[in-house]
């Protein structure tokens, strides 16, 4: 296992009205991964991020950034991290290359305005360099604020809900970058409560509900473990009723009574399949076509949060 | 000493002056010269000479220093302010910036238009008056050490406004008034002795008198005593600031 590049101990963040948002955070994420923190509004995915960064002062507890501490060492952490809020936040009379030239600078960079123009055309935004930010879509001043927090080379990525608002085309356009960056070595890590994002982009998923961090593990691990699967057998003839003598088996029957639903546990040794389908003859129940289906990122988030 | 950041935010601010020319430059331009015909025409056919100068250029010092103080104010407030009310502050707080480095940015672009708008005035003001600076390098001196106090003061505001009419409560409110009560337009020795008392207690007439001692030697208190003033002001000011930047108050949570 590699050296993390982002290390989080005991962090624990309380507002001055007593609001706790962070509540003994643990947590490691490793060089060139995409992880994502999943919870709903309010859960403290933005107070983690804003902490890392510097944003937010930490009541207690440490996160180290490649090594240094963000608090002592504010520095170097930060030089090493690209912040992509959630908030559409412009300065909406400059051009797009007037801010990203702008963020370079912050960051201690030498001007280069050949990175600045491959930046700007990777989020293809170079025919609009100089055009006022007010006169953006959306979308557009939504891949602004990433071309801004690229714009010093970072090696770590936050991304703070980076589709929210932004249509289908755009979001996977925003994907396709994301995984160009990974290949490319940069760690990121993104905010979001869209559970499909997460599960096409992320490597591995951290739920966040309460200010806690109730789970973190692999994506596919994760589906594996809490994910169901679903038998869908379409049956021959309508049935009126579930037979008597399958109480044993987790069966629901359609609306239409066309279908036969049973779930499962993806991970078990015995699925009880070969005992549905050997009482289902018994009872001469017959069908045309059966199918699997695997319980979604999504199905298996609400369960977690209702959990917490 | 991250010297690109403090840079950059120079040039962002130098070239939001220079997008917002008319309200930055032309309109104060504009309202002084209005003082100069009210004042000077109107109230100077009445007061031919005051200590030995015309009404008209014993005026100037003191709207330099009107427009000095309220400019200075207006650049640094607004300059951190602005951020703070569109979110574009996020930015500034998760860089690899000191507040130190960031007050040089904005505080050194806020001071720098404010000293350019002095002289600016300064050169409206040959066109209706008979000038002369005895004492140039002192006045410039004056110019700079008041734009940059003024704007650390401004800087100040900005981080603890939380709305636009906070921005612009304590300067029209309290520095206009000091301003205008100052000696900006009279010579402190008009007034009855219980008044100079009080005027005495005026921060905003140790600057005026200083200034225009610089002009033309008149002044209602030492020069010394002015220049002393002047540094205490900055001093406060670096306290207060220097108390914002270890507590992150209106800054960070």
């Amino acid at each position: 296992m590699p050296e993390p590049i982002v290390s989080i101990r005991d962090l624990n963040k309380t507002y001055k009205g007593g609001y706790q948002a962070l509540k003994n955070i643990n947590l490691d994420i490793y060089p060139g991964e995409i992880i994502a923190l999943l919870g709903p509004n309010g859960a403290g995915k933005t107070t983690l991020i804003s902490t890392i960064c510097g944003i937010n002062q930490p009541t207690s507890g440490t996160v180290t950034v490649g090594g240094y501490d963000t608090v002592r060492d504010y520095r170097e952490t930060r030089s090493l991290i690209g912040l992509v809020p959630q908030e559409l936040t412009t300065d909406s009379f400059e051009t797009p290359w007037v801010t990203v030239s702008f963020s370079r600078g912050l960051f201690n960079k030498p001007k280069d305005p050949a990175y600045i123009e491959s930046v700007l055309k990777d989020v293809a935004l170079w025919e609009k360099k100089d055009n006022k930010i007010i006169t953006l879509s959306g979308g557009m001043k939504r891949r602004l604020l990433i071309a801004k927090a690229l714009s010093h080379e970072p090696r770590i990525l936050f991304l703070d809900e980076p589709t929210a608002g932004v249509d289908v085309e755009l979001r996977r356009d925003m994907w396709r970058l994301v995984h160009r960056l990974r290949e490319n070595g940069v760690t990121v890590i993104l905010t979001t409560h869209y559970i499909e994002e997460a599960e096409e982009m992320a490597d591995r998923v951290a739920v966040i509900a309460n200010g806690e961090i109730t789970l973190v593990d692999e994506k596919q691990a994760l589906m594996q473990k809490l994910g169901k699967k679903q038998l869908i057998l379409d049956l021959s003839q309508p049935l009126e009723a579930l037979p008597e003598s399958l109480p044993d088996f987790d069966l629901k029957l359609s609306e239409d009574n066309l279908q036969l639903i049973y779930t499962f546990e993806s991970q078990g040794e015995r699925t009880g399949i070969t005992r549905l389908m050997e009482a289902l003859r018994d009872e001469g129940i017959q069908f045309n076509d059966l199918r699997t289906a695997q319980s979604s990122l999504e199905e298996i988030f609400v369960q977690l949060v209702e959990e917490a | 000493m991250n010297l690109r950041a403090i840079k950059s935010i120079y040039a962002f601010e130098m070239a939001r002056t220079r997008r917002t020319i008319l309200q930055s430059v032309i309109a104060p331009v504009l309202s002084t010269s209005l003082y100069f015909v009210v004042f000077g025409s109107a109230i100077g056919s009445r007061i031919q000479e005051v200590e030995g100068v015309s009404y008209g250029a014993f005026l100037v010092p003191g709207l330099i220093m009107l427009s000095l103080l309220t400019q200075s104010i207006s650049n640094a407030s607004f300059g951190i302010y602005f951020p703070k009310f569109t979110g574009t502050i996020y930015e500034l707080m998760s860089a690899p910036v000191s507040m130190i480095e960031a007050v040089c940015g904005y505080v050194g672009a806020a001071a720098t238009k404010s000293v350019m708008l002095g002289l600016i005035i300064l050169l409206t003001a040959f066109f209706f008056v008979d000038l002369r600076i005895e004492h140039p390098f002192l006045m410039l001196l004056f110019l700079i050490l008041t734009a940059i106090t003024f704007s650390l003061f401004g800087f100040i505001i900005g981080i603890w406004a939380d709305n636009f009419e906070k921005l612009q409560l304590i300067p029209l409110l309290v520095v206009t008034p000091l301003v205008f009560l100052g000696g900006s337009f009279y010579s402190v020795s008009m007034l009855s002795p219980t008044w100079q008392t009080i005027t005495l207690f005026n921060p905003v007439l140790y600057l005026v008198s200083g200034f225009r001692w610089s002009f033309y030697e008149i002044a209602d208190v030492s020069i010394w005593v002015s220049l002393a003033m002047i540094t205490v002001f900055m001093s406060i000011c670096l306290l207060v600031l220097a108390w914002i930047f270890k507590t992150g108050y209106r800054l960070r949570s």
